[in-house]
C-alpha cells in the first residue's frame, strides 16, 4: 500500500485548509481586505493569501487600522511589505476618529485606544465598501474566539451575533448577506500559536523585528512590562529598567506588554513557545478587564 | 513537548448529554496534556471561587460565553487544541441538548472519531443513542465510548460491562467501523492519560492512546480523482500573460501532469500540463491539498466545474436522493420551496420535491410524518435547476456532502448527505 504517503503533516493540512478559506473569499465576495495588523498571524494571512493566487497578486487590498500608538519597527515592516508585495494599502486612523467626534478617548492611567479601534474599523469598511474581512484571529488565542466560525457574520451594525451563528459544514461557507451586513473570515482559525511560529520558521517569512529578543526600557505594571514609549511612559513612582524583552503578540503599544525573553531567532521562540506556561495574551491588558472581555467586543464589532 | 513539525493532525469531536462531565473530560484532557496556560488556570481558579465551589471546575475552561458560564451550559460548538508529541488534536465540543442536534451534526462533519459519552450511573439513554446514529451518519470511522463517573459507581466492572453491551446492541444497527469502548473518570482522570488502577479488570487502551494511535488518514478518498474548480488565477502580468491556473482543493483521489482529464460539465478531454503549489511544481497532488492546475488545452472552465477522469468521474443528476438534516429554528422545510444549494464550488436552485420518510433519531425507526423542522432527519428527493456532479457521501464526503441556503434569509438551514439518483 502506498496509502501513507498520501498522507499530509498538521502543518500542511492547516496551509491547505487555509488557503481554501482565502481562494473562497475571493470568489464569494466583491471587495473583500485583509485586516493587516503587523501581528505574526496577519502576517501569515498575507503569506498565505499571496501563496493562494500565485503567480496573481493578492486581489484585494490590507487594510491597517493605526491606533497612532505604533511601534515604529511595525509601520516599516507594513510599508516594506506593501511595496514587496504590489498591493494597495488602506489605513484607517483611530485618531481621526477622535478628531471627528466619532469617539471619545479614554482617560486615566490604564487608558488605551485598543476599544476604540472598533468604530474605526466598522467606519472603514462602511467608507471602503468591504464586504469581507480577512483576519488572523484563531480559536485558540480565547475562549469567545473558540466559538466563533470561519465565515463570521456580521450584521448591518458590524456586530457578532454569538447565539445565531451559521452551521459550517465541511468545506462548504455560506458567505450570502443581505446589502450593508459583512463577514471576517478567520484563514487561520484552526492553528495554534506553535502552528504558527512552525510555518513562519518553515517558510522563512520575515517579520517585525520586537518578536525578536532586543534591549528596551520597560517598566512593571502588574506584572506585565510595558515598554517605555512616548505613548506609555514612565509614571510616578514607576522605575524603568533596561531588559531583554521580547513580545509574543504585535498590538497597540498602550495595551501590549513585552516578556522578559532571550529568543533571539525563530528556533529559540519555538522552543520558548513549546514551553510556555501563559497563553501570548496574557501580556494583554485589554483582556484582563473581566472575564467576558473579549466576547463582549466581540459582540460590537472587534476583531 | 510537541514541537516536531512532522506531527499529523486528528480531527474528533465530543457528544454527550448535559451533566455527562464533557466539559470536565476536555477540560482534564487539556489539563492532563499540559495544553492549559498557567494564566488560564488562574482565571478559572478565581471563577470557581466565585462561584463558591473548592478546587478548579475544569469546566470552566471550555464553557466561553457568559450566557454558558451563567448558566452551566454549552450553547456552540467550540473548538480546543491541544497536542502531545505523536499528534496534533482538534475537538470540535458540540453541546448534547435536545435542541442542538445541528451543532453535532457540524461538529461531527470535519471529523475522524467521535467520543460519546456515557453517565455510567444513567447507561445508554436517549441522547447517546442519537450521538452514535449522527456519527454514523455522517461516516466518522473511529467511534469512542467513554463510559463516565465510574468513581460513583466503584469502578463496577459489571455496570460498565452491561453498557457496552446496551450500546453494541444499538450499534449493531449502524454502520460503525471501529470501536473502543473506556471506563473512565474525568473527574480523577482515571484511564484518560495513564491507566487507573481502580480498574483493574479493564485491559484495553487508555482515551489519549486511542486518541494518539487512530488511523486518520481513512477519511480521505485516495481512489476517485475530482476537482472542483474554486477560483480561476489569470495573472496578465508580463512574465505570466497567458497563463490560466484552475485553483482548487483536491476532493480526491491523485492527479498528475500528463494525465488525461475530463472537463465537466462540459465534457472536453485534455492533459494535465502542470500541478502548482505557489513557486512549487509538482508531481502530483491528492485530497485534501491545494494547488493550482493549468491545462494543455484552451477549455473555458469555471468555478462551480469538475475535473476528473475519462473512466472514473462523477455522477450528474439533477434529482438527488439526499438525508436531510433541518437546522433553521425560524422556518421548517417549505415544501416544494426554493433553496439555494452548494455543493463543493457549485451553487444551485434546488427545492425538495418529495419528503420519503423522517427518522426518530433516538430508535432509528421511520415515521411517516411529512413536515421537517429543526432538528430533525428525514430522506428527501431534492431537484436542482442544474446538474449536480457527485458521488454518494459513502463514497466521498467531499463531493457527496451539500448545504442548503434560504435565499430570503441567508441562513444555512439544512445539510444533506446524498445517497444517489433519486428515482
Amino acid at each position: 500500500m502506498d496509502r501513507p504517503s498520501y498522507h499530509l503533516s498538521n502543518l500542511d493540512s492547516l496551509e491547505a485548509e487555509s488557503i481554501h478559506i482565502i481562494r473562497e473569499v475571493a470568489a464569494q465576495f466583491e471587495r473583500p481586505a485583509i485586516l493587516f495588523s503587523g501581528g505574526k498571524d496577519s502576517v501569515a494571512v498575507v503569506h498565505l493569501a499571496r501563496k493562494a493566487f500565485w503567480p496573481a497578486r493578492i486581489p484585494f487590498p490590507l487594510m491597517h487600522v493605526d491606533t497612532g500608538h505604533n511601534f515604529p519597527e511595525t509601520i516599516q515592516y507594513r510599508d516594506d511589505l506593501v511595496a514587496k508585495l504590489g498591493v494597495e494599502l488602506v489605513v484607517a486612523s483611530v485618531q481621526e476618529s477622535i478628531d471627528q467626534g466619532r469617539v471619545v478617548e479614554e482617560t486615566g492611567p490604564n487608558a488605551s485606544r485598543n476599544a476604540l479601534q472598533t468604530v474605526t474599523l466598522l467606519d472603514a469598511i462602511e467608507a471602503n465598501g468591504f464586504d469581507a474581512c480577512l483576519g488572523g484571529a484563531r480559536r485558540d488565542e480565547e475562549k469567545a474566539r473558540a466559538k466563533e466560525r470561519v465565515f463570521s457574520h456580521r450584521n448591518g451594525f458590524g456586530q457578532w451575533d454569538p447565539r445565531n451563528q451559521r452551521p459550517e459544514l465541511w468545506t462548504l461557507y455560506n458567505g450570502k448577506k443581505a446589502f450593508g451586513e459583512h463577514f471576517r473570515v478567520f484563514p487561520l482559525s484552526n492553528w495554534t500559536e506553535l502552528d504558527v511560529w512552525q510555518y513562519i520558521a518553515r517558510e522563512q517569512i520575515e517579520l517585525p523585528s520586537l518578536y525578536f529578543a532586543h534591549q528596551r526600557e520597560v517598566v512593571d505594571r502588574r506584572g506585565v512590562l510595558m515598554a517605555v514609549t512616548d505613548c506609555t511612559p514612565v509614571r510616578d513612582g514607576e522605575q524603568a529598567e533596561l531588559r531583554t524583552v521580547r513580545f509574543r503578540t504585535v498590538g497597540d503599544a498602550t495595551c501590549t506588554g513585552a516578556t522578559a525573553s532571550t529568543a533571539a531567532n525563530l528556533q529559540d521562540i519555538i522552543m520558548e513557545v513549546a514551553a510556555a506556561r501563559q497563553t501570548e495574551r496574557g501580556g494583554r491588558t485589554d483582556d484582563q478587564r473581566s472575564e467576558a472581555a473579549m466576547e463582549d467586543r466581540k459582540r460590537e464589532g472587534y476583531f | 513537548m510537541a514541537i516536531s513539525s512532522h506531527m499529523d493532525l486528528l480531527r474528533l469531536s465530543t457528544a454527550g448529554s448535559v451533566d455527562d462531565g464533557k466539559s470536565t473530560l476536555i477540560g482534564r484532557l487539556l489539563y492532563d496534556t499540559k495544553s492549559i496556560f498557567e494564566d488560564q488556570l488562574a482565571q478559572v481558579e478565581a471563577s470557581t471561587k466565585r462561584r463558591g465551589q473548592d478546587g478548579i471546575d475544569l469546566s470552566l475552561l471550555t464553557d466561553g460565553l457568559r450566557a454558558e458560564r451563567e448558566q452551566g451550559i454549552t450553547i456552540d460548538v467550540a473548538y480546543r487544541y491541544f497536542a502531545t508529541p505523536k499528534r496534533k488534536f482538534i475537538i470540535a465540543d458540540t453541546p448534547g441538548h435536545v435542541q442542538y442536534t445541528r451543532n453535532m451534526v457540524t461538529g461531527a462533519s470535519h471529523c475522524d472519531l467521535a467520543i460519546v459519552l456515557v453517565d455510567a450511573r444513567k447507561g445508554v439513554v436517549e441522547q447517546t443513542c442519537r450521538h452514535a446514529f449522527l456519527a454514523s451518519l455522517l461516516r466518522i470511522r473511529h467511534i469512542v465510548l467513554a463510559v463516565n463517573k465510574m468513581d460513583l459507581v466503584d469502578y463496577s466492572e459489571a455496570v460498565f460491562d452491561e453498557i457496552v453491551a446496551e450500546f453494541k446492541g444499538f450499534a449493531a444497527r449502524l454502520s460503525l467501523d471501529d470501536l473502543t469502548c473506556i471506563p473512565i473518570s474525568a473527574l480523577n482522570g482515571d484511564n484518560i492519560v495513564t491507566r487507573s488502577k481502580e480498574t483493574p479488570w479493564y485491559d484495553g487502551p487508555t482515551l489519549l492512546y486511542t486518541l494518539e494511535n487512530s488511523y486518520v488518514a481513512g477519511q480521505g478518498n485516495y481512489v476517485d480523482p475530482r476537482f472542483p474548480v474554486q477560483y480561476v488565477i489569470r495573472p496578465k502580468t508580463p512574465e505570466y500573460h497567458d497563463f490560466r491556473g484552475y485553483a482548487g482543493s483536491v476532493a480526491g483521489g491523485v492527479f498528475r501532469p500528463g494525465e488525461e482529464v475530463v472537463v465537466m460539465p462540459s465534457g472536453f478531454t485534455t492533459r494535465i500540463k502542470s500541478i502548482h503549489a505557489a513557486e512549487k511544481s509538482l508531481d502530483e497532488a491528492f485530497f485534501p491539498q491545494s494547488v493550482v492546475m493549468t491545462l494543455e488545452d484552451e477549455i473555458d472552465a469555471s468555478r462551480g466545474d469538475m475535473i476528473a477522469k475519462p473512466r472514473n468521474h462523477p455522477e450528474v443528476a439533477q434529482d438527488l436522493d439526499v438525508m436531510l438534516c433541518w437546522f433553521s429554528e425560524r422556518a421548517p422545510l417549505r415544501p416544494r420551496g426554493k433553496y439555494l444549494l452548494r455543493h463543493t464550488s457549485m451553487e444551485t436552485l434546488a427545492m425538495v420535491t418529495d419528503v420519503i420518510y423522517k427518522v426518530d433519531v433516538n430508535t432509528l425507526h421511520r415515521m411517516e410524518q411529512k413536515d421537517v423542522g429543526l432538528n430533525d432527519i428525514a430522506r428527501v428527493t431534492i431537484r436542482t435547476s442544474a446538474p449536480v456532479m457527485f458521488d454518494a457521501y459513502a463514497k466521498n464526503r467531499n463531493t457527496g456532502g451539500v448545504i442548503l441556503v434560504d435565499e430570503r434569509t441567508h441562513e444555512t438551514v439544512a445539510a444533506g448527505m446524498i445517497r444517489g439518483k433519486a428515482g
